[in-house]
Order: structure tokens, then C-alpha cells, then sequence
């Protein structure tokens, strides 16, 4: 191994030969750096975690992925692809500087011309008696983390010390991980204390406990308590408290173990002493990231880090950049609660104006520290409602003039939505927006106007903007909205090239010219020919206005090929079957068909999540066959093919179940038959539970129901797939009747006005005023629809026929269903399957021979 | 109508279907030679266009049931899998890179649909 390295050094003289210790977030970050500028060097990295760079700033979501994948801030390849050499699990234990070489810890000794220290930081652990405890934990690495989670499986109550940024976050995950309970201990008289004041903190605590974390304050640990195992913490005051599991998280101590062994200057406090070009006092070797102390500062967020790592990559390569000390601004990453703190956020009389806004209703502190002249804010807190954040601190950071009445930046979202849109036309160009890649407002708007970015991801890709921390995805959000704006590009969202219009001007228009075809629509109101973004929208609005069976009228081609077979295409070309099942009730003899049925066809049969049967692999001449059997035993389409109602979930309810409030079953059913058939943007669902156990999970339903001692209470907007979001309430305690008006007005509002393919949860998440909107045009009925909507849901609820009963009973639309028209008896014989446990599967992709 | 010089060396017009077995403003299948061929006849632009019914992408037996469209004066058909669009004229993949594909040239008489095919 020594000769390889040897003899790799003679070779390449010429070249520059870097060594990283280190491959952390800034480790990492030097290496794109490197490799970006320059192509004649040579990397190593030496890391001592057993996996290559991971994002540490998200790594709490790891307990909700539980897979490292999404962390990971490389591809699997590109260390390989792009050279650069890195030793995992190996890390560095000795640097020879006259000679330039280190040495790792399984032996190997690398020469380099420039090193680079990227060792961060560590947990600070205080020397209290006990701290190695069974149970005690740090919060840092991947591994701290599994350590955590296999060991809160089996306690019940959590700790965390330290009450900063980091140790609320690790308190929530704790909370999340599902621990009884959960405190904070921390020894300031208030939370984050370096970050907010003494209201707001006590502001943040309310938040909290609503979330199942309690708070102690002032308290400074004397000891753990427990024989092996952590069963309890005893503080100076004489007090104490039981708890099973502690995660410390008292400050961070810079890595600098090794830079000190080998001599470099290192500061009072700790930190590899570094100037403004990363050097340390031996110039041939340099330190970044957590572990660097630059103006004598530790900064332990990545932003810096990632500047810090820009400036040696540039100052290795000769040019002269240096470190301008950095904004520490944070935000608090909790679901649920908003906090911010910038620029000074303590500043006060007589070196700054305060203005405080605290409204203990609403859960909302805000404060602004202005300059005693009042023309610039010099920093502020936000707590409950931080969306102004990253306008007000680009305020700060900019030096921006500040307008007549300051007090306004305060108010509620839709003055600062104002504000927000007419700030950033006065941002600067030179902005910085995403400070950890270093991406400026004027960069942003050229990947807009030059770059044909046309939204958040696109200029992500384009510039990186918002691939860090992600902190900034808002602003670069407006950016790109005001800038398309400015543009002309972006007045509304229209179809396609076909048609100039949004979805709900389309929507009213045919409604106002009664068309009901899709070329009738295009004729009046398009041009060209159509294509796969119109047709099945078109198709989709017809059915929501008229409620006409789908394939009549020649709409059969301008339906998505789901609807158009009615049944739901799968790999191979064969298609699923999916027969209602209202509420999920269903008798013994409907079972014993649907079994009869899948055996003659040879159909794969699952249970759903929506609680039906699903049957696989149908051939396309199958389809009406298989339907006509179904409907013989009385089974209707189940829509699964369409952008329609899907389920309507239940729980047991009141029949059997001894909590039971209410027949939730048949109210389930009632409200599946009623909308059966919907159509709408999205596909809907529901979901009825008889108490408040929620075994139907209704609140991840578009509209959910659960029994209440006194009616029901209604949720909507919920969803799951790959955004989780709970539904939230519309209305509480009202009858069946009062339920049904109120899900009738808002299915009608949202098919009139969602955008396509927008869930109702996306839909309102969109809706200015949020949900007190919602309930407003619902429940009050503020736009005086609620009768004409009742009354059009009335009519799809009365027009509704089984789309399979009519397409059997069509011999013109049966007739469809074959594969050969010049030879309709014959199956497509190219579909292929395989088995697996005693039923078939559809043959993987590409694998088919002929 | 296309405009296809029949006097192609080894061009065979196959006989594929009559007039009303094809679907106006859509796509049909046909079992021609062993091969499995799209026919689409695209009404609105009253224009017959045939293809071969293989979507190279996931090499699946569907482009048939696709649904056509146009983009600027280009017809397409749209595969349903994943909505990778084809010009029908020349069989160009217009979205991404997926391979061309194959197009035939289809003649009308008397009512009967024809479909040109090398032997
Ligand atoms: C069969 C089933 C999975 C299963 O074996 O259990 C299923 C299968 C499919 N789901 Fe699902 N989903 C099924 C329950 C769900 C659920 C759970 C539920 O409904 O309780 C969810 C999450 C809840 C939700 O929708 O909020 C779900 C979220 C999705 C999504 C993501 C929607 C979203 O808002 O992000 C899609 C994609 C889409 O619709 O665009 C999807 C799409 C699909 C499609 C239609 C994909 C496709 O286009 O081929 C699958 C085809 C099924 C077929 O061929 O029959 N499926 N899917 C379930 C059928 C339920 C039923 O009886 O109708
Ligand atoms: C839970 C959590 C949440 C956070 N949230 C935020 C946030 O919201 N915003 C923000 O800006 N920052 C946040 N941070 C801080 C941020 O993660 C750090 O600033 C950043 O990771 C620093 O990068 P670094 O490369 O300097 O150090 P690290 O990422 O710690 O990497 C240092 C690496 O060097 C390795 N190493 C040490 N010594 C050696 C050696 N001798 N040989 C080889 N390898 C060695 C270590 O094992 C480690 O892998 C958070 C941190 C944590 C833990
Ligand atoms: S939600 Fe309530 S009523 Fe329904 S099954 Fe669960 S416990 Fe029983
Ligand atoms: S198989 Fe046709 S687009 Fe994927």
C-alpha cells in the first residue's frame, strides 16, 4: 500500500496532491469545490464515519425515513466518477508536517502538498458524575441516532439537556419516536437563549407542551441517578426527576485533537486557530467547517462552513478570497412551530427602537429592533408565524430602507404577502438568497428569464439554490413567481397550447356554452388538435358538469386510457378490475363471486388499502365479460380507473364495537353511494370512524367523518401519499344531514376551482385564508353558492348510472374491448407472467421475449 | 391522406380493416404478418397514419390505445404507460430520448384500409 503511494507521488509531480480529514458536510463541500475549479489534482479523503458525507442538518428526518438514501449529499458514484479517493471508516491519527504526510489508523501513510482539516465537532459532554450511564446519549451522527431509536423502543421517558436549537429538536423527535413523555432541561432561565428573549420563550414553551414536551428551566444537573442503567437526573437545587433515556445536547466542542497533537495554534476555547484564507499557522495546511476558529468564532451552522470551504478550495488554487465573518441568523426546524431569530436580535434602548407585537390568542410574538433613527431593522424574533423571516432578514442583511410604518412588517400574512412581493423588487441584485451555495438574487432571476426555470426545482437544479439547508425554498418560491411576472410568463396557469385558459375559466366556459364533447369544447374554445395534457382534463370537467357516461359522444379517445377501458392499466398491457365495495362491507356470497370470477379469468386478487379487492391482469377482451358476472351478482364499477370517488372508509362502529358512537358503517355506505361516480381534479376519498379511536383514518381522508357524542364532526383536506398532511376540522358535532350539506358545497367548491390533478389538501394549502376561508364559504356560505351547489351536486347524484352496466350493455362500446380488430377473438398472446405464492404476477419490464 | 409511393420495392399493401372497424380520433390494433401494427385515424385532420403497436420505451404492446394530439402541426400519439409522445409522420420520439418508431404507409379504397409493409 505505502509503495502504490510512493510510486503514484512520482509520477505526478506535477500535479497537487490534497488530503481531506474529514468527509462531513463541509468535507464534502470542498471536494465538489475542488473538483469544480480545477482538474489537475489529486483528492484523498479520509473519513472516520463508516459511510461517505450525509446531510447532518436534516438529520432528524432519518427517523422518519429510516433510510440513510435521501441523507446521503452525493450519489453513490461520484467520488469514483470524479477521482477522488476516499478511506470510509479510516480516519487520520497522525500528521507528519515536515515530512507532509498522514497517517491513518489502519497504516496508511499519504503524502500531500495541502491539507485540509473538515474534522467539525462533537458534542460537548459536561463532567457531571454518571454521564456513562446506560442511556445517555449524544445527537450528531447517523449512528447516535439508531442508538437512540433502538433504545427508546423499550423506555418510556425522555431527556434531552439543553434546550438550544439542537436540543429542542432532538426533545421533538423524542416526542415523535413515541416516548411517554418527554422534558427539556436547560440551564438559562429561558429556551434557545441565544437566540430569543424571555417572552418569547415562554411563548415557545406553551407551544410545546401542546406537543407533549414539558420544560425546565434553571436547572443545572448535579448528577445522573441509576446503577447501570440512567433511571433519573438530580439537579444543584435539590430537586429531581425520573427519566429512562438522556440526550445531551449542551454545546459543541471543535474536533481539534489531532491539530493540536501535531502543534498547530489552537485558541483559548478550542478551534484550530485559522486567518482569513483557512490557513492554519502552518500555511500549507488548512482548517474549515466546525472545527475552524476564524475571527475567533465557532460557526457551527453549514452556511459558513460551506464559505469557509469556497475560500480555501479558491485559496489552494491561488486565489485570494477571504472570510468576512457570517450572518447567524437560524430558524428552528419543528413541525409546528414557527421560530426565527436574525440579525441582532437583543439590541435595545438606547441603541435600538423595539417594536413588539405578542398576541396570546392567536399563539404569536414577533419583535423588531430598528435603528434609532428609524430608517434600518437591525434584527428581530418571530415566533408563532415566521413566514416574513427571510424577507426581513434580507432586510438586515442588505441594509435595506425601511418604509414609513415599520409596525406594518408585523401584521398578519396577507399584509406581509404585500409587503413580501414589493420587497423584493427593492432587494438588491447582489442579495444573497441561499447563503449556503452562495446563490444571489440576480442569479436566480437570469435561471428564470435565461435559464427557463419555471419553478423552485428547476432553479434548484439550474443553480443549486435551496439544496442546503433548504431554509430559503419560500423566498426562492416568490422570486421565481415575481419574476415570471415581470416577465409576462407567468399571469395564469393556461392548459396547453391549446387552450389559453386556466382550468376554472375552462370549466365555467363550458358550463355558460353548454358543450358536452371534447371536440365541441376545443372547436369553441381551443385550437390545434389536442393532446394527453387537455383531452383528459376536458374529458374530466364533462363528467363533473354533465355526469354522461365517460365513452359516449366520441369522448371515449379523449379519455386517459384508465378511463377510456375503465378499468386501470398494468405493466404488461393487461388491466385490474376493482368492484365497489361500499364502506368495506360486503356478504359471504359477493366473496364467494369475486373469488369464482378471479379463478375463471385467472386474475391475481389482493386486498387494498381501501378496503376492497382488487383483481390483476385482465386481458383487454376479458374486461366486459368479467363485468357482466360482476354486475350479475350486483357489483358496480369502483372507479378505481378514475379521477373520481374512490372509498369510503369505515370502522366497525356502534354495531359491534364497544366504543362505538354511531353506525359509522352505514353512514360510510350512505356517503359512498351518494358520491359514487364524482368526478372531479383528483381523485377523493373518505372515511368514516364511529369515536374518536379513528380506526378508519379519516383525518388522512379528503374528507373524513368520526362520531362525536353529540353528531359528527367533519375533517377535510387530508391526505396521504407522498405528503402526509392531517385533515382539519370544517365543522363539529352536526347531524347526518348538515354533514352531507357541507361535504356537498365542498366537493362543488373544489371541482369548480382546484387547478388539475390538485388534491384537496394541495388545494387548500393554495387557498389564501386557509381553512377560516374554507369554513367560511362552506359553513356561513359567504359566497351565497351553498344552495346552487347543493343542487348540482343533486343533480350528478341523481344522473348517476354504473359506467359498467353501460358499457356491457352497449354492443358499440363493447365492441371496443378487443385487442386485434382483425382478430377479435384473439388475446394479445405477447403479455407475459410470471407466479409467485400460487397466483401470477405481471413479467417485469424490458425482460419480454417473443 | 398520406401520400406513399406504392411502387416502393417489395412494398405489399396489406389488406388491415374496413373503414368503420377504426376508431375516429384514435388508434386500433391489427395482427398484419405476425407483426402487431397501430392504425390510427386521426378524424379531425382527416389523415390515417399506421405505426408499429410496440412502445419502445417499456417495450410494451399499447401505443393502439394511445391518444393522439398535435403539437404545433406535428400529429402524436401519446403512450398511456408514460405518456411518451411519437409523431405520427415520422415516428420521432418527442419527448425525452426514446427511440423512433416504426411508421407505415395506409392507403383507403372502396371502404378497406390498407397498410403498406415490406415483405
Ligand atoms: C390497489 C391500491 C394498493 C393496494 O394494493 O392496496 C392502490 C393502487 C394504486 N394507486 Fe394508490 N392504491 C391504493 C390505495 C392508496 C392509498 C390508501 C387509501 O386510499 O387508504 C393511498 C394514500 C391515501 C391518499 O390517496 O391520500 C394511495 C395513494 C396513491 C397516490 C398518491 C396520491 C397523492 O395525493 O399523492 C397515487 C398517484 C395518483 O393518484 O396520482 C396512487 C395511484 C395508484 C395507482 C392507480 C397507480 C396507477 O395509476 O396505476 C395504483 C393502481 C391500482 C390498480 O391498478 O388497480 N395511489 N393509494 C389501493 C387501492 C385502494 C382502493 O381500493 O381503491
Ligand atoms: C441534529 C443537527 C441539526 C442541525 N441543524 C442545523 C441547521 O438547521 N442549520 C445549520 O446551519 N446547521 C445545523 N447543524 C450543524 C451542521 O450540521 C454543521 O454545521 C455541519 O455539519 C458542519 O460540517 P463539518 O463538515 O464542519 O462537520 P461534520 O459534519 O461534523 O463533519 C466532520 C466529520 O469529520 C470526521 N472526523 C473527525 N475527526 C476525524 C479524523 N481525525 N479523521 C477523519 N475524519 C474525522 C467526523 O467523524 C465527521 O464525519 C445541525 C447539526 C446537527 C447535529
Ligand atoms: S373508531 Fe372507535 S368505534 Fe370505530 S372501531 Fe375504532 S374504537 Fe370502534
Ligand atoms: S411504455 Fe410507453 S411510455 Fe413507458
Amino acid at each position: 500500500m505505502k509503495n502504490d503511494f510512493l510510486s503514484e507521488k512520482t509520477v505526478i509531480m506535477e500535479r497537487k496532491k490534497i488530503v481531506i480529514i474529514g468527509n462531513g458536510m463541509v468535507g464534502n463541500k470542498i471536494c465538489e469545490k475542488l473538483k469544480h475549479k480545477s482538474d489537475i489534482l489529486d483528492i484523498i479523503v479520509f473519513a472516520e464515519e463508516p459511510i461517505r458525507a450525509y446531510d447532518r442538518v436534516h438529520l432528524t428526518d432519518y427517523f422518519k425515513v429510516s433510510s440513510i438514501e435521501e441523507l446521503f449529499l452525493s450519489k453513490k458514484e461520484w467520488y469514483a466518477e470524479n477521482n477522488v479517493k476516499i478511506h470510509l471508516n479510516d480516519p487520520i491519527v497522525d500528521v507528519n508536517r515536515s515530512k507532509k504526510e498522514v497517517r491513518s489508523l489502519q497504516g496508511l501513510i499519504v503524502p500531500y502538498d495541502y491539507l485540509v482539516f473538515a474534522t467539525g465537532s462533537a458534542a460537548f459532554v459536561p463532567p457531571i458524575p454518571g454521564v456513562e450511564k446506560e442511556g445517555v446519549f449524544l445527537y450528531r451522527t447517523i449512528e447516535d441516532l439508531d442508538l437512540i431509536k433502538a433504545y427508546a423502543a423499550k423506555v418510556k421517558k425522555g431527556t434531552v439537556m439543553g434546550g438550544g436549537l439542537l436540543g429542542l429538536e432532538a426533545a421533538k423527535a423524542l416526542v415523535d419516536l413515541g416516548l411517554e413523555e418527554t422534558a427539556v432541561i436547560e440551564f438559562a432561565p429561558r429556551l434557545m437563549p441565544r437566540q430569543i428573549d424571555d417572552s418569547a420563550s415562554q411563548l415557545l414553551q406553551t407551544k410545546l407542551a401542546a406537543m407533549g414536551l414539558s420544560c425546565l428551566l434553571q436547572k443545572s444537573t448535579s448528577q445522573l441517578l441509576g446503577e447501570e442503567r440512567l433511571m433519573g437526573i438530580a439537579f444543584q437545587d435539590g430537586s429531581s426527576i425520573e427519566t429512562d433515556l438522556l440526550v445531551i445536547s449542551a454545546g459543541i466542542r471543535p474536533r481539534d485533537e489531532l491539530a493540536r497533537k501535531i502543534g498547530l495554534a489552537i485558541g483559548e476555547r478550542g478551534g484550530i486557530v485559522v486567518n482569513p484564507h483557512m490557513q492554519t499557522s502552518d500555511p500549507a495546511v488548512y482548517a474549515i467547517g466546525e472545527c475552524a476558529l476564524v475571527n475567533d468564532m465557532i460557526y457551527g451552522l453549514v452556511a459558513p462552513g460551506y464559505e469557509m470551504a469556497e475560500i480555501a478550495a479558491e485559496h489552494i488554487l491561488g486565489e485570494e478570497k477571504s472570510f468576512k465573518g457570517f450572518d447567524m441568523s437560524t430558524k428552528l426546524k419543528l413541525m409546528g412551530v414557527d421560530v426565527a431569530s436574525f440579525g441582532d436580535p437583543f439590541i435595545s434602548e438606547p441603541y435600538a427602537r423595539t417594536i413588539l407585537l405578542e398576541d396570546r390568542n392567536k399563539g404569536v410574538y414577533k419583535r423588531l429592533n430598528v435603528s434609532t433613527d428609524g430608517t434600518r431593522l437591525l434584527g428581530g424574533i418571530l415566533v408563532g408565524e415566521a413566514t416574513s423571516y427571510n424577507m426581513l432578514l434580507q432586510m438586515v442583511n442588505n441594509s435595506m430602507p425601511l418604509a414609513e410604518h415599520p409596525e406594518l412588517l408585523l401584521m398578519s400574512e396577507q399584509g406581509q404577502n404585500k409587503s413580501a412581493s414589493s420587497g423584493l423588487e427593492a432587494l438588491p441584485d447582489g442579495a444573497l438568497i441561499c447563503s449556503c451555495e452562495g446563490v444571489t438574487k440576480s442569479q436566480i432571476c437570469d435561471a428564470v428569464i435565461n435559464g427557463n426555470c419555471e419553478n423552485a426545482d428547476g432553479v434548484k437544479k439550474c443553480t443549486k439554490a435551496g439544496s442546503g439547508c433548504g431554509g430559503c425554498v419560500p423566498m426562492v418560491k416568490d422570486l421565481v413567481n415575481y419574476t415570471m411576472k415581470q416577465q409576462g410568463k407567468y399571469i395564469r396557469s393556461t392548459i396547453c397550447e391549446h387552450f389559453d385558459l386556466s382550468r376554472q375559466e375552462l370549466y365555467d366556459l363550458i358550463k355558460i356554452h353548454e358543450l358536452k364533447s371534447y371536440d365541441q369544447v376545443l372547436d369553441a374554445l381551443g385550437r390545434g388538435h389536442g393532446c394527453e395534457v387537455c383531452k383528459p382534463l376536458v374529458s374530466s370537467l364533462l363528467a363533473s358538469l354533465w355526469n354522461e357516461m365517460i365513452l359516449s359522444k366520441g369522448n371515449d379517445v379523449a379519455q386517459d386510457s384508465n378511463d377510456r377501458y375503465l378499468a386501470n392499466i398494468q405493466k404488461g398491457g393487461t388491466y385490474s378490475v376493482v368492484p365497489r365495495i361500499p364502506g368495506g362491507e360486503i356478504t359471504p356470497d359477493k366473496l364467494i363471486v369475486i373469488g369464482q370470477v378471479a379463478k375463471k379469468y385467472k386474475l391475481y386478487t389482493k386486498i387494498t388499502g381501501g378496503q376492497r379487492i382488487d383483481l390483476f391482469g385482465a386481458h383487454l377482451n376479458d374486461l366486459p365479460l368479467i363485468w357482466e358476472e360482476l354486475i350479475a351478482a350486483g357489483f358496480e364499477s369502483g372507479h378505481a380507473y378514475g379521477k373520481a370517488l374512490r372509498t369510503v372508509k369505515s370502522c366497525v362502529g356502534s354495531t359491534w364495537c364497544r366504543f362505538g358512537l354511531h353506525d359509522s358503517v352505514s353512514f360510510a355506505i350512505q356517503i359512498e353511494e351518494r358520491y359514487r361516480g364524482l368526478r372531479a381534479p383528483h381523485k377523493i376519498k373518505s372515511a368514516v370512524s364511529g369515536c374518536i379511536r379513528e380506526c378508519a383514518e379519516a383525518q388522512s381522508k379528503d374528507f373524513g367523518i368520526i362520531a362525536t357524542e353529540k353528531g359528527w364532526n367533519l375533517y377535510v383536506c387530508g391526505n396521504g401519499g407522498s405528503k402526509p398532511q392531517h385533515a382539519l376540522l370544517l365543522a363539529a358535532d352536526v347531524d347526518s344531514e348538515t354533514c352531507i350539506r357541507y361535504i356537498d358545497r365542498f366537493l362543488m367548491f373544489y371541482i369548480r376551482t382546484a387547478d388539475p390533478l390538485t388534491r384537496t389538501a394541495t388545494w387548500l394549502n393554495k387557498m389564501e385564508g386557509g381553512i377560516d376561508y374554507l369554513r367560511n364559504v362552506v359553513v356561513e356560505d359567504s359566497l351565497g353558492m351553498g344552495e346552487t351547489w347543493e343542487q348540482d351536486m343533486q343533480l350528478l347524484v341523481d344522473s348517476y348510472r354504473c359506467e359498467w352496466k353501460v358499457a356491457v350493455e352497449d354492443p358499440e362500446i363493447r365492441k371496443r374491448f378487443v385487442h386485434f380488430v382483425n382478430a377479435p377473438e384473439e388475446r394479445d398472446e405477447s403479455v407475459r407472467f410470471d407466479t409467485m405464492r400460487g397466483q401470477k404476477k405481471a413479467a417485469d419490464w424490458n425482460l419480454k421475449t417473443y | 391522406m398520406n401520400t406513399q409511393i406504392d411502387t416502393q420495392i417489395d412494398l405489399q399493401w396489406l389488406k388491415a380493416c374496413q373503414i368503420e372497424d377504426a376508431i375516429e380520433n384514435g388508434g386500433v390494433c391489427l395482427k398484419l404478418n405476425d407483426e402487431q401494427v397501430a392504425l390510427f385515424y386521426f378524424a379531425r385532420r382527416n389523415e390515417w397514419y399506421a405505426t408499429q403497436n410496440e412502445c419502445p420505451h417499456k417495450r410494451q404492446m399499447i401505443l393502439s390505445r394511445g391518444m393522439l394530439g398535435s403539437l404545433g402541426d406535428t400529429p402524436k400519439v401519446a403512450c398511456p404507460f408514460h405518456k411518451k409522445t411519437f409523431a405520427l409522420d415520422t415516428g420521432e420520439c418527442l419527448s425525452g430520448d426514446e427511440c423512433a418508431i416504426k411508421t407505415y404507409p395506409v392507403k383507403v379504397e372502396n371502404g378497406t384500409v390498407y397498410i403498406g409493409m415490406t415483405a
